[in-house]
């Protein structure tokens, strides 16, 4: 547990906490994330998945527990005893860490004020320094990959929820990111919606990528993930490929779990 | 009512309009520039960065424009430091002055107006910002205060208006801006009523026509049909560049 990951191998968290409005979130989860897998994350909501998932990127500083992304450990300060918040110790290398790996979120977040072309392009254009130029056709590019090729002028308000997530999941890719986070990018969305952002999601799959996905579509996660975790009071109850995950569960919250989303 | 007294005042009081405009538009530009950085300490949460800001907002807001303009132009004059300093040189000109009280009073109603857009903006806007790697700075520049500038556009354009109608003080101090002309032509001709009407029909063309202006800027802000992203831009910076 104690040992140094090796250089550039996705993602490892140890021993997280979070406190998060008197609550204990996490507590003291260890996750590992090897380079080509698709993790699926499941659990009742107030599990704590998805503060895991924020915890990853930093966009929540666990209070204490180390994390290395692509090998390089994350210089975070852990809460003191006297109450000082944990906190980023080094941005530049967080913002850094950030731009290698895309995050979609539950409530897609499109900036309003840009059409879904410059909702993709400004990351590439500010953080990559690309010239605009050759980021409208790198945001094109991933405009057409998520099926969303007619709507590069459209202003995120006049586009449905599943077209407002793919181009948030095309925001995420036009970083070229090495890790993939989605934080339930389903929840928001109409049922009928749903189909084809899962459909953008497996087929980013099939590409071979890294990602994490925190998820409440069961029948998705069994098809498209490679392991399966499932969270319980802050902490991982039970992790394995998704066969044994979905057939053969070993922990019987997980059974109860499993046999009440079916 | 004599309309022919009141249409030559108009005319009169029209060579007035390019010094409303001026006070007008240079205080404007200046409370801007003064009010963003203020506004974005306004807002934070560290309170040796927002609580300056707020006494300024709090005095400036808290007392007449009247009084801190004549605390300028009569006040500061008795201050030995100030009248042998070169701050002199522009603190004894009355526009100086005038430009000062209200670029620092249009700043301090600015920052409010701001400050309460920025934190509107939504969380989610940021946390989407700072996932892709942007810098506190970048954010600011490019999501937050775009997003805070169209919600309080509507109440930014009152401040503007009510900007062009406070320029009406400078006329206190000397200044032959709209209406002091019109104290004046009035000291001539003892025809207040036609003289003062004629003021107060161009004041209204001016706030008709920022009105009309604003109205345009928020219709093409939130995105009516789509112009080019390079020609929004474009707009955007004129209006800066004009504020």
């Amino acid at each position: 547990m104690l040992r140094e990951p090796a250089a550039d191998h996705g993602i490892r968290a140890e021993r997280i906490q979070k406190r998060l409005g008197g609550n204990d979130v996490l507590r003291g989860v260890d996750l590992t994330v090897r380079p080509g897998e698709i993790l699926s994350i499941l659990g009742s909501s107030g599990s704590g998945k998805s503060t895991l998932l924020q915890c990853l990127n930093l966009l929540t500083v666990p209070d204490r527990g180390d994390i290395w992304v692509h090998g390089e450990k994350l210089a975070i300060r852990a809460i003191s005893q006297q109450g000082g918040q944990a906190r980023i110790l080094d941005h530049r290398q967080v913002r850094r860490v950030r731009a290698s790996m895309g995050m979609v979120f539950q409530s897609f977040n499109l900036w309003p004020h840009k059409t879904a072309l410059e909702n993709v392009t400004e990351g590439p254009v500010l953080v990559k320094g690309i010239r605009r130029n050759a980021a409208a056709d790198l945001g094109r590019h991933y405009l057409a990959k998520v099926g969303l090729s007619d709507k590069a002028d459209a202003y995120p308000r006049h586009l449905s929820g599943g077209q407002q997530q793919r181009v948030a999941i095309a925001r995420a890719l036009a970083m070229e990111p090495r890790v993939l986070l989605f934080d339930e990018p389903t929840s928001a969305l109409d049922p009928e919606l749903v189909g084809e952002v899962l459909r953008v999601m497996a087929a980013l799959a099939g590409e071979g990528r890294t990602m994490v996905i925190v998820t409440h579509e069961m029948a998705f996660a069994r098809e498209v993930s490679t392991r399966a975790a499932f969270m319980h009071r802050g902490l991982i109850e039970e992790e394995s490929p998704p066969q044994e995950f979905f057939s053969s569960p070993v922990s019987s919250r997980l059974r109860g779990f499993l046999a009440s989303h079916r | 009512m004599d309309i022919t007294l009141l249409l030559t005042s108009t005319v009169t009081l029209a060579s007035g309009i390019p010094l409303t405009l001026l006070l007008t538009f240079a205080s404007l530009l200046a409370g801007f520039v003064l009010a963003v950085p203020l506004s974005f300490m306004r807002a934070s949460s560290r309170k040796w960065l927002s609580l300056p800001v707020l006494a300024y907002t709090y005095v400036f807001r808290g007392t007449p424009l009247l009084v801190q303009l004549f605390i300028i132009y009569y006040g500061l004059g008795q201050v030995g430091a100030i009248r042998s300093s070169v701050l002199w040189v522009l603190l004894r000109d009355p526009f100086w002055c005038c430009l000062l009280a209200f670029s620092l009073n249009g700043a301090a109603y600015t920052t409010e107006i701001f400050r309460g857009g920025i934190q509107a903006v939504a969380t989610g806007m940021i946390e989407a910002a700072q996932a892709v790697g942007m810098s506190p700075l970048q954010i600011k520049r490019r999501i937050i205060f775009p997003i805070a500038f169209r919600s309080v556009l509507p109440s930014y354009a009152n401040e503007v208006i009510s900007l062009v109608k406070a320029t009406s003080l400078a006329s206190t101090v000397t200044l032959l801006e709209i209406t002091g002309l019109s104290r004046k032509l009035v000291s001539e001709t003892f025809a207040p009523y036609e003289i003062f009407l004629a003021a107060g029909v161009l004041y209204l063309g001016l706030t008709f026509l920022l009105t009309g202006f604003f109205n345009a800027l928020e219709a093409r802000l939130n995105g009516a049909p789509r112009a080019k992203a390079h020609t929004r831009r474009v707009a955007l910076q004129q209006v800066t560049h004009e504020l």
